[in-house]
């Protein structure tokens, strides 16, 4: 069905609300199935509820994307009450009908406990994880079925596409945006009124909006999940953006890697399609806009926007110097404006609410909320909403619950592989884009990867200068060669054959490369070795004189040995070691031979009594 | 012909508009070192040894001058001490992927770099190559044909043949061998034929001083770009030009 002017849409929202109201305080699964949450089993857990509920008119089941906890996942939760259950099996499902759903009674065994009272928590509503966040953007996944366009008209959606396309000129909605502090979430921070300025002004014709959702860092995922889980959120964005800026074209560059992300905002298209939200003569506005997805092969240089329109020419991802800008000559030439999938899913927010409730969120120079992907080592991994100026120190602990197994914590990396390691002595650091990029890491697209002391900072370095090098595209010396030279000293200092003059040689190289390189990957790749370098320069130190790592990651500088007075002599350690290094009498403390021993630190992992040690 | 003008290392200078700094700077007479360049074909940004300093708002920064428009009013310096670290730092970094080739010995001299801190590739990996993609563009932009191009990314990168197979579209015409800047492609002629990127081409014999002068696939791919009739080229240039 067409709808064909704003009137049209209203009631197609109050029938969706209706239909919403209709179900309001009755009986309800709603699945987590986000990507995540399928890798641990949620597509199995769904089938299991469709045949135990079957054809039972008073149940609605409803299958969303990604909440955000997915440390839990899969996650199920009774309405009405909203009881949350986690790490929910097939298995359960049988129970959870017939206790929950049919007799009312908490399972006490699949709630979620507090890490620190112990105490189980039956309400989604009381869970610490989400209370100190503000879920503007992300919140809503939770009540929407990706799949159904009407789940997002029920809940306001497309309300600021009319406002912006009825009541508001191109150069109204650019100037609420441009005073509503937006900037890009994609890591480059700048300005998206500006972008959509410079876009409008520029000559040439047609211009082209495009939305950047090749997320390539490693262990990021917001973006995905807000294309799975609220794909229509972006693509009002992006009608707005188009409309202001005065394109009628415009594309989705996600990565193939994404599958259900692809899918879901395939569907959406066609459904937006279908009711002339997208197409020509949108609500009867006279303005028309279309929408193509082009999926990525998988190179995370094609996430810069110089490349990425390369891609969608289908041309090699490669990059090209940006003294034009590609909001003057992108794709094919022409007037391209390039956002990331958070940022556009900002723009209905803030045109719905107006520019001047949007700014009060966040720092005077970083507006709204961000998306975060809380990773590594902490206690609750997943994606988190939290406006701009939190603290890391609050993030860390308060809605990350900390580092597991008691550990310290030693470092955070934020902005992906180029950002860098901010160490403990800046935890009260307010998360925001000037703050981040003066600590000398940046905010990037959102990625937090969290390192306790057991992680060794130039490995760390190691690590990310091996995927950088892996990723560039090659093109321009200082990145493709200076990375694979840093990452050969860095593996030397790894091996213990590091000399004094490399700390000084990485420096210069990082300078070179920042200075010369092509594109913002090869201007930003000596992030994590210059940070690694200025807050842990001691480790470096002691790897390269004391031929020792701190630690007790590298393999060619640690020595495994059991503790006697620990020691049980329970064998474990014996039948799990792959060397035979291990030898020992039942009862009797253990010994390892360190001639024999690889290093694999299996025994450390089997071992009950902490008797394994690294030194 | 409209003009800019813009000063270079303090000397005005004019050059016609849409040059680049590269060109305006050559044009007067100021050398900026460059391996990626070449005159005939479009400009690429990838040695990253033409980096200038340029003043633009009132900041400083490195710009490639081989991609840079010249502009009215641009101050530049081509050798200010930032400019040379990256120079020096792209020619170490170059010396060790091409030690024993000649060319970039000569330009690593020239920006004052004599050795190289880092390890130098082995001679069974050596291939000269720098990945300037001088061949790459040539192939594409002069000759129409597109039969090479870069393979891989990263440090794997190099220039190859699609599949590295024996290239079907290369026309034999040694193109990007003449304008590769360290001389890493070559080919062969042995009488009757021509060897290039692992493909034999048969030559074309001159009927009139018998002298084998280019390849059979090169002068048929002329031929019919510039609609000239069959047997236009069964006499060489030399033969029909006197």
């Amino acid at each position: 069905m067409r709808l064909r002017s704003p009137e049209d849409l209203e009631r197609l929202r109050k029938r969706a609300q209706a239909e919403r109201k209709e179900r309001e305080g009755k009986k309800g699964i709603v699945l987590c199935a986000g990507t995540g949450c399928r890798g641990a089993g949620a597509l199995e857990v769904w089938e299991a509820f469709r045949r135990e509920i079957g054809e039972r008119a008073d149940v609605r089941l409803m299958n969303t994307c990604c909440h955000g906890f997915c440390e839990r996942g899969p996650i199920v939760i009774v309405e009405p009450e909203g009881i949350f259950y986690q790490r929910v099996t097939p298995k359960d499902v049988a129970e959870i009908v017939a206790e929950t759903l049919n007799g009312g009674k908490v399972i006490e065994r699949l709630l979620y406990k507090d890490p620190k009272t112990g105490e189980p928590i039956p309400y989604e509503k009381d869970i610490p994880f989400y209370k100190k966040q503000k879920r503007l953007i992300f919140g809503n996944n939770r009540y929407i079925d990706p799949t159904r366009i009407e789940d997002y008209i029920a809940l306001g959606g497309y309300k600021a596409l009319i406002k912006a396309l009825f009541e508001m000129t191109p150069e109204e909605i650019i100037e609420e945006v441009k005073r509503s502090g937006l900037r890009g979430r994609g890591g480059g921070g700048f300005p998206t009124g500006r972008k959509w300025e410079s876009c409008r002004n520029a000559h040439g014709e047609p211009k082209y909006v495009i939305c950047n959702a090749d997320e390539g860092d490693p262990g990021a995922y917001m973006d995905r999940s807000l294309l799975e889980g609220n794909p229509h959120s972006v693509l009002e964005g992006m009608i707005i953006g188009a409309y202001a800026i005065g394109a009628h074209e415009g594309f989705v560059y996600v990565r193939n890697e994404y599958p259900l992300a692809v899918q879901n905002v395939t569907t959406a298209i066609a459904q937006a399609e279908d009711y002339g939200l997208l197409g020509d003569d949108i609500l009867g506005s006279g303005f028309s806009f279309r929408v193509k997805v082009v999926r990525g092969g998988g190179a995370f240089v094609c996430g810069e926007s110089t490349a990425l329109m390369a891609s969608i020419e289908g041309k090699p991802g490669e990059p090209r110097a940006k003294y034009i800008h590609t909001v003057e000559s992108g794709i094919w030439g022409k007037p391209s404006n390039l956002n990331n999938v958070e940022t556009w899913a900002n723009v209905p927010l803030i045109i719905r609410e107006g520019a001047d409730w949007y700014s009060q969120i966040g720092t005077e120079g970083s507006k709204g909320t961000k998306i975060f992907s809380l990773v590594g080592k902490i206690n609750n991994t997943g994606l988190i909403e939290v406006p701009m100026g939190i603290t890391l120190r609050e993030i860390v602990y308060e809605i990350g619950g900390g580092i597991p197994g008691g550990k310290k914590f030693k470092a955070v990396q934020t902005g992906g592989p180029s950002g860098g390691c901010i160490p403990e002595e800046l935890l009260d650091l307010p998360v925001d884009f000037d703050e981040l990029t003066k600590a000398g890491s940046m905010m990037g697209s959102g990625g937090m990867i969290v390192m306790d002391e057991e992680t060794c900072m130039v490995d760390v370095a190691r690590y990310f200068v091996t995927f950088l090098e892996d990723e560039s595209c090659g093109k321009c010396v200082p990145c493709r060669e200076g990375l694979m030279q840093m990452r050969k000293i860095l593996e030397r200092i790894t091996r213990g054959e590091g000399k004094e003059e490399d700390i000084p040689l990485l420096e210069e190289i990082c300078e070179a490369m920042r200075d010369g390189s092509l594109c913002a990957l090869g201007g930003t790749a000596p992030n994590p070795v210059l940070t690694t370098l200025k807050y842990f320069r001691d480790e470096y130190e002691a790897h390269i004189k004391e031929k020792r790592c701190p630690a007790g990651v590298c393999r060619e500088l640690i020595t495994y040995y059991i503790d006697e007075e620990a020691c049980t002599g329970c064998g474990r350690c014996l039948r799990v070691c792959p060397a035979e290094a291990i030898t020992g009498e039942k009862k009797e403390p253990h010994r390892i031979d360190p001639e024999k021993c690889i290093k694999c630190g299996s025994c450390k992992e089997v071992c009950r009594f902490d008797a394994v040690k690294v030194k | 012909m409209e003009t800019v003008e813009l000063t270079i290392d303090g000397k005005k200078v004019t050059a016609p508009k849409g040059s680049t700094i590269l060109e305006a700077a050559r044009k007067n007479g100021i050398d900026i070192p460059a391996l990626c360049y070449h005159e005939g074909i479009s400009p690429y940004g990838a040695c990253r040894l033409c980096m200038v300093e340029i003043n633009e708002g009132g900041r400083d920064r490195l710009v490639a001058s081989c991609i840079y428009e010249a502009k009215d009013g641009l101050e530049v310096r081509t050798s200010t001490e930032r400019v040379n670290r990256v120079r020096r730092m792209a020619m170490e970094l170059l010396l060790a992927r091409c030690p024993r080739s000649e060319v970039i010995r000569q330009m690593a001299a020239k920006v004052g770099v004599e050795r190289t801190r880092f390890p130098e590739r082995p001679p069974e990996e050596d291939d000269n190559c720098i990945l300037c993609g001088l061949c790459v563009r040539a192939c594409r932009e002069v000759v129409g044909v597109s039969a090479i191009g870069f393979a891989y990314r990263g440090s794997k990168r190099e220039v190859a043949t699609p599949f590295h197979e024996s290239p079907e579209l290369c026309i034999g015409c040694g193109t990007c061998a003449y304008v590769c800047p360290t001389g890493c492609i070559t080919f062969e002629d042995k009488g009757n034929v021509r060897v290039i990127w692992g493909r034999e081409f048969e030559m074309q014999k001159c009927k009139v001083c018998g002298r084998y002068f280019a390849p059979v696939a090169q002068l048929e791919y002329i031929r019919k770009k510039a609609g000239l009739p069959e047997g236009f080229f069964d006499v060489c240039p030399d033969c029909r030009s006197s």
